[in-house]
C-alpha cells in the first residue's frame, strides 16, 4: 500500500464515526455480504458513510491490508476496525453494536 | 470449484487443535470452528486467525464467500448446538 493510499483512507476513518468499505453503494449493495452490513446500520438509524471498492481498486487492495483481514466489508467505527458482515451481525444481536454506536455519535 | 469438504480439510490441516465444520454450494461457503487457540481473542483475532491459514485461497479467490463462526469449546458448549 502507498502512503497516498494509507493517507486516504486514514482521511476517510477520521471524517467518518461510521465508515463502510463495501461492494456497491449503499443504496444498490453488489454483495449479500455487503448488503447485511448496510441493512443492519439502517436498522440502528445511524449516519454512515460507505466507499464502493468496486470502483476504487487501490483502496480495494488497500484496506485489507490496512486491516489485515482479506475481506469485504469493512466496518470501521471511531477510527477502529470492528469486523466484516459475521461479526456485524453478532453483535448486532448481542446488542453490542447498538452500543458501540452510540458511544461513537455521543463522543 | 472447491467443495466444502475441501475447505474443511484445509482449515482443519493447518489450523492444529480446531474443530471444523463446513456447509457450501462451490461458492459460498459457512464455516464453524471451534478452537481452545480462540480463548483470550475478540472475534476480530479469531476470524484473522483462520482467514491466515487460507491466505492464498482467498487471495486467488478459489474461496469467495466464506461466513465464519469461531467459538471457543466453553462458547461453543454454551451455545447448546452440536457439530
Amino acid at each position: 500500500m502507498t502512503p497516498e493510499v494509507k493517507a486516504r483512507i486514514e482521511s476517510l476513518l477520521q471524517e467518518n464515526k461510521i465508515m463502510v468499505f463495501m461492494k456497491g453503494s449503499k443504496l444498490m449493495p453488489q454483495c449479500g455480504f455487503s448488503n447485511n452490513v448496510v441493512q443492519i446500520l439502517n436498522t440502528l438509524g445511524v449516519p454512515f458513510e460507505t466507499l464502493d471498492i468496486l470502483a476504487d481498486p487501490e483502496i480495494r487492495q488497500g484496506i485489507k491490508e490496512y486491516s489485515n483481514w482479506p475481506t469485504i466489508p469493512q466496518i470501521y467505527i471511531d477510527g477502529e476496525f470492528v469486523g466484516g458482515s459475521d461479526i456485524a451481525i453478532e453483535l448486532y444481536q448481542s446488542g453490542e453494536l447498538q452500543q458501540m454506536v452510540e458511544v461513537a455519535m455521543a463522543s | 470449484m472447491i467443495s466444502p469438504e475441501q475447505v474443511q480439510t484445509i482449515i482443519q490441516e493447518r489450523l492444529a487443535n480446531a474443530e471444523v465444520k463446513v456447509v457450501g454450494d462451490g461458492q459460498h461457503f459457512e464455516a464453524i470452528i471451534v478452537s481452545p487457540d480462540f480463548a483470550g481473542k475478540n472475534k476480530v483475532k479469531q476470524h484473522q486467525m483462520v482467514y491466515g491459514v487460507l491466505q492464498d485461497e482467498l487471495a486467488s479467490e478459489t474461496i469467495h464467500a466464506l461466513s465464519l463462526k469461531t467459538f471457543t469449546p466453553e462458547a461453543w458448549q454454551a451455545t447448546g448446538q452440536t457439530a
